[in-house]
Order: structure tokens, then sequence, then C-alpha cells
């Protein structure tokens, strides 16, 4: 059993509403939730999820040399990226597909780097402060609190103005709690009590190794030690992870310095398509998770509620639509011509950069004049 | 006209960029009190405020982690490494992080971080703290590497670097962190990225940059009593290197050594070798020599002086040269 007596909830797994002393607070914080944005939160968990069995096939039919599903972990990512503003940054790890879709990036952008198009894919100024993926395990915190210590210098946190007010959010697993650098963010984040949220996702492995071997601690004590606000919840809820992450974020921005929250989820799927977990974990361990699935709950949550059956199917379509055009776009993509290699390695203009590209157009018009 | 310390002129440099730019930040351990261990940074903190010269935790690749995400808020921050050879906590937050993220964001965000490495030997210090790392760096795509050898340069490619929209790894020799020389405050150097000539000769070219520029100097004022003239290059950049001043130089002497303190292992130095070798073969009159320091870590201080090329080992060199 992966849950604690730490482990705040406000939805159980059987999809009813729990009540106790220390969740009040964050029953509060969905209060102000309406009916329609209740349902966004399942609709996006839905079609993320049919997009990320879309992407799998995908990628064993050969259009992409590695994908890495995110099945499991949809609502500790659609609750905690809903709870951000429209003013936050989000750094995400490599798997935050769901918060990529709700900030309304083109998921075809993440195919586009999964298959060998682009180191990139997509412009964060222009994608409402989501960054760019960061596949180096834990390197991207640091970037995150850079970017809060600007935050800080620039004095757009702690007026307590919620809707100007801004904070960073910064998603991590349970492998890079063992990186230097996510150990270092957390120290540079005390120091300057920068507006900002450490987000982890304890997924419970990474690749194979379980997260006991990274900590005999559960993780969100060890970030108490740091000196952060830190709590534990049940991250297959949706709900407590909109809640946690609003209440979070807000006291963050609002000067109250970095907090951190510990999602416990699982990774249903492998880490990434070139694993197979029926080589280091037990079957009764997914089937307990299988068990727990927070799409399940929260549909179970919303029927509860009197949502129509005709919602979920109307879901269910636009998923296979979406699915559907993800295939088909994949299909459709075209490597970029060689040049793209020379133009962004630098800003400002560099000579040895601009002579390798001329001697590689002369060498590729070589072809040309021999007639080849 | 004034003279400064090269140590010192970098401090005028970093107070006339974070004067002209408010988004100059400076970021390193022991900075700001203290003013830095070599006191580059003394006073600044007192004189731009806490925001904008900070002590950090001791933790370099915290450093320049978090200089990466302030340089996306809009900062251009300016690192300092305490030493060399402690550097390496931060190595890959520089070689896989700043070096590729411009090219990841695919032209959209620039990341205009310069580091600032004190470097090289002559100073008789501890294990770590002599060490010259630039090919590392020479090595990577998406670095600009600088040394200056004068205050004078140490003035200006400090305002140059930190004007780059590129990252920039700005090697300080800190043998001659104490040694004088003017300023022209009001004449800027030649464009980061080019080379000088510090002194014109015609029997051979003699390569080199940082603390190596003032021993070429000796190595050619001995040279010239024995009646061989020597052309000295101060590369000022390592990345880029400036190869129509090289190439202009050799193709009129014919012979060139490098002279560089980092092992010659596939070092700046080969590659200077190696490219006059592919561009100059014809006009070469002599293979191009390195004098390097040696392929073992750098040693105890005691026996430096023999592990640093001196005039005595260039001029060894310069008789091989002319001797083919």
């Amino acid at each position: 059993m992966p849950y604690t007596d730490a482990t705040l909830r406000l939805v159980a797994p059987d999809g009813q509403l729990v009540h106790t002393d220390r969740n009040e607070i964050y029953h509060q914080a969905i209060a102000h939730l309406t009916e329609a944005e209740l349902l966004e939160f399942y609709r996006v968990m839905a079609v993320v999820r049919r997009f990320d069995v879309e992407a799998g096939n995908l990628q064993r039919q050969g259009q992409m040399a590695l994908w890495v599903p995110s099945i499991g972990q949809e609502a500790a990512q659609v609750g905690s990226g809903f709870a951000t503003r429209p003013q936050d940054n989000i750094f995400p790890a490599y798997r935050e597909h769901s918060v990529a879709y709700l900030k309304g990036l083109d998921l075809l952008d993440i195919i586009r780097m999964l298959r060998g198009i682009t180191n990139g894919g997509w412009d964060p100024k222009t994608s409402q402060n989501f960054h760019l993926y960061t596949l180096v395990i834990g390197s991207h915190t640091l970037h995150a609190t850079g970017y809060a210590m600007g935050i800080g210098f620039d004095g757009t946190c702690g007026s307590g103005d919620l809707d100007a007010d801004e904070a960073v959010l910064v998603y991590f697993g349970d492998g890079a709690t063992s990186q230097g650098d996510t150990n270092e963010a957390m120290i540079f984040a005390q120091s300057y009590q920068t507006p900002q949220v450490f987000f982890l996702q304890n997924n419970h492995w990474a690749i194979s190794v379980p997260v006991r071997v990274q900590s005999r601690t559960p993780l969100f004590e060890r970030a108490a030690g740091f000196g952060l606000p830190s709590i534990q919840i049940d991250g297959n809820d949706v709900l407590m992870s909109y809640a946690a992450t609003r209440l979070s974020m807000d006291a963050a921005r609002s000067g109250q310095g970095p907090h951190f929250i510990e999602a416990l989820t699982y990774r249903i799927g492998a880490h990434t398509t070139s694993d197979d977990p029926t080589k280091y974990r037990d079957e009764d361990e997914l089937a307990f998770w299988q068990a727990h699935d927070p799409i399940d709950r929260y549909r179970s949550y919303l029927q509860g509620l009197g949502v129509q059956e005709s919602f979920f199917e109307q879901v269910a379509t636009e998923a296979e639509d979406y699915a559907a055009d993800i295939r088909q776009r994949t299909l459709a993509l075209e490597s970029p011509p060689m040049a793209e290699i020379f133009q962004h390695v630098f800003t400002d203009p560099h000579p040895v950069i601009e002579a390798e590209h001329e001697a590689l157009e002369a060498y590729m018009a070589s072809f040309e004049e021999a007639g080849e | 006209m004034t003279d400064f310390p090269l140590a010192k002129a970098i401090t005028e440099g970093l107070k006339a960029a974070m004067s002209q730019d408010p988004s100059v930040m400076l970021m390193g351990e022991d900075i700001a009190q203290l003013g830095g261990v070599f006191r580059v940074t003394e006073g600044l903190q007192e004189e731009f405020g806490p925001n904008r010269v900070i002590d950090t935790p001791l933790a370099e690749s915290g450093i320049v982690g978090t200089a990466i995400g302030l340089a996306m808020r809009g900062y251009r921050p300016v690192c300092e490494i305490q030493f060399d050879g402690f550097l390496y906590p931060a190595f890959d937050q520089i070689v896989t992080q700043l070096a590729k993220l411009t090219a990841r964001h695919e032209g959209t965000q620039s990341f205009p971080v310069v580091i600032r490495i004190p470097y090289g030997g002559h100073i008789g210090a501890v294990e770590h703290h002599q060490e010259s790392p630039e090919a590392y760096f020479a090595h990577t795509a998406g670095l600009r590497v600088v040394s200056p050898a004068t205050p004078h340069d140490a003035y200006w490619l400090i305002q140059d670097a930190i004007a780059s929209n590129d990252p920039v790894i700005y090697l300080e020799p800190k043998s001659r962190y104490w040694h004088k020389g003017p300023i022209d405050t009001t004449a800027a150097g030649a464009q980061m990225g080019q080379a000088r000539v510090v002194r014109q000769g015609s029997d051979l070219t003699l390569i080199g940059h940082g603390a190596m520029v003032s021993v070429m100097h000796q190595a050619a004022e001995i040279a010239q009593s024995e009646g061989v003239s020597l052309e000295l290059i101060d590369l000022r950049s390592l990345s880029p290197i400036d190869y129509d001043t090289i190439l202009d130089s050799v193709r009129r002497t014919g012979r060139a050594i490098v002279a560089q303190e980092a092992p010659g292992n596939a070092s700046v130095g080969s590659e200077i070798a190696a490219t006059l070798t592919e561009r100059a073969f014809y006009v070469m009159e002599a293979p191009v020599l390195r004098v390097s320091g040696f392929n073992t870590p750098f040693p105890p201080a005691r026996l430096e002086s023999l592990y640093l090329p001196d005039a005595d080992r260039i001029l060894d060199a310069v008789d091989r040269s002319l001797a083919y």
C-alpha cells in the first residue's frame, strides 16, 4: 500500500468525496470550480490518454525512435496544470503531455521531437510559458529556480494580486530527487525565497529502479529538510492535485516562498518504449494501480454528480478524432532541410558555423553538378 | 589612458556594462561582501545593490543552472567560478544545457550568459587551482571562448562578452591579475573573435593566449638579441579562432609555434596546427610545433616551473623549427 497517513485526497478511489480535518482547506480550494471546468478536467485526461496510446502505436510502427508514455499520471498532471494562472511559467520534465495539451500545445510538436525532426519543438513564449522538455534528469529544476529568482528580482510577485503575481511550476520525478541539480534547485529556491512550486510525480519507478532505492525517507519529508513547506497527495485524485497546486502556487506567488508537492501516482506503462517493465515489476503492483486508475475514479465522481453517459461518449469520440488527426499528421511529417542544423547554434554570426555550412552546401552541390 | 591591474580592468569593464544595461547581474561564490577571492567584484554590490550582485550557495551547477533560468527571464548573468578546477560540477549545465539551448529553442530564445573563470598556473597554488580547461569549451558547439592577456583587452572583452547574445566562457589568466597596463576607455579594441598581432617579425609566428603572451614576449626579446625575428599573435578568442590573422602571418613567416599552458593532447594548439596544415601546407617551411603543459595532472606547485612553458622551452622549439 503506497499511501500513508500523510497522503491527502479529496476523492476516494471509489469516487466518493472524503472529508477530514486536514483536507478541509483543499475542499475550499475547489469550491469555485464550475461544472464546465470539472468536465474539462475529465475531457483533457481522456483525450490525452487516447493520444498517448496512439503515439505508442506510432512508435511501434516505426514512426518515432522513442515514445514516453504518461498513462496513469493524467490526474497529477491535469489537476496541477489547471491550477496555474496565465502569467505562470511551467517547466516540464518530459512526460507532461497532459499539461502541454491543456496549455494549448499541439501535441504533434512532442512527436516531432521524438521522431527526430527537432531537438526542441515549440516556443515557450507563444505556448503559454510551457517550456521545452528536458531529457537530462533534473537539469531543468535549476532553470525553473533561476527563472523564479528573476521574478523575485523583477518584483512581480508578492503584491497580493493573485491575477498578476507570477510563479513557476516545475515537474520532476522520483528518480530526479537523487540528482544533485534537483537538490541544488531546492537550496537556491530556499535561499532566494523564490515564487515556485516543486511538483514531484512519484510514479514509483526510475526506469527499473524502485523509489525505495532512491530514498528511505518519504520524499516529501526530504523536501521539508530543505525548509520547504511540503505535502504528500494522492496524485491519482485530479481534484486533490488541483487544490494542492492552487494553494501552493498562490502561496508562492504571494511571497511565501517555494513549496513542494509529492504526488503519489504510477507509471502504468514502460519508462519509454525502449524498456520492458515485466522484467522488473510484479503483476500485483500493476494490478493495484490499475484498480486505482485516475480517470476511472474521476468518472465515478462525475457520475455521482449526475453527469450523463452522453458526455463520456462525446469525449470518447473527440479522443478518437484527436488520435486519428495525430496519426494522419505524423505520417505526413517531413524531415527538415539539413541547413537548419547550422541556423541557431549561435544567435550572433559565427565564422566557423558559416564556413561549415558553406562547405556542406558546396559538397551537396557537387552531386548536382555531377548529375547524380 | 589610466593604468590598471588586469583584475581591476575586469572590474571596470563589469562596472561599465552594468551601468549601461540594467539586465546585467553578477552571481557567484563570495563575490558580494568579499568581492570575490581575487577581488574582481569588489565594491560592486555596494554600487549596484543586492539584486544585481549576489552571493550564491556553494554549488557551481546551481550557479550556472539558475543563470540559464535568469537568461530565459531576460537577464544577462555573469557567473564567477572561483577557480578553474572547481568548474566541473557546472560542466554539465554549461555543455549539456547552456551550449545547446539556443539551438533547442530554434532561435526563439538567446542565452547571453558569461562564465568568468580564473585559470592557469604560475601562482604556486594547491591542487585544482592552476588548471587550463579551455579545450573542453572550445570543443563545444554553442559556446564562445575568450581570454584576455592585457588590462586593455580584459576591460573591453568582458564588455563584448556581456553584450554577446551567446554564452561566453571568459578565461582570466590569474597570474596576470596584478600586472598593470594602460586601458584606453575611449577606444575599444578589436571585436570579440579577433586576434591581435602583438609584435611583428619575419622568421616565425608564435601563437598563444592569456598568460602565455607575456612568456612569448620574453622569448621574442631573447630571440631578437640573437638575430631571430619572431612575430607574436595573441589569440584573445579561442572559439572561434581568428584564422585570418594567423594565416596572414604564417604566409609571411612560413613557420609557426603554438604555446599554451594546457596539456597538448587534443588542445587548442592541436586544432591550430591541424588547421594550418589544411590551409597553409604549401607555405610552411616546417611543421607547426606545440609547446604545452604535459599530459599529466597539473603537478604539485613546486614542480610547475618546468611543467609550464617558459621562454627557454619556446626558444628550444624555435630552434627546432628553424632547423627544418
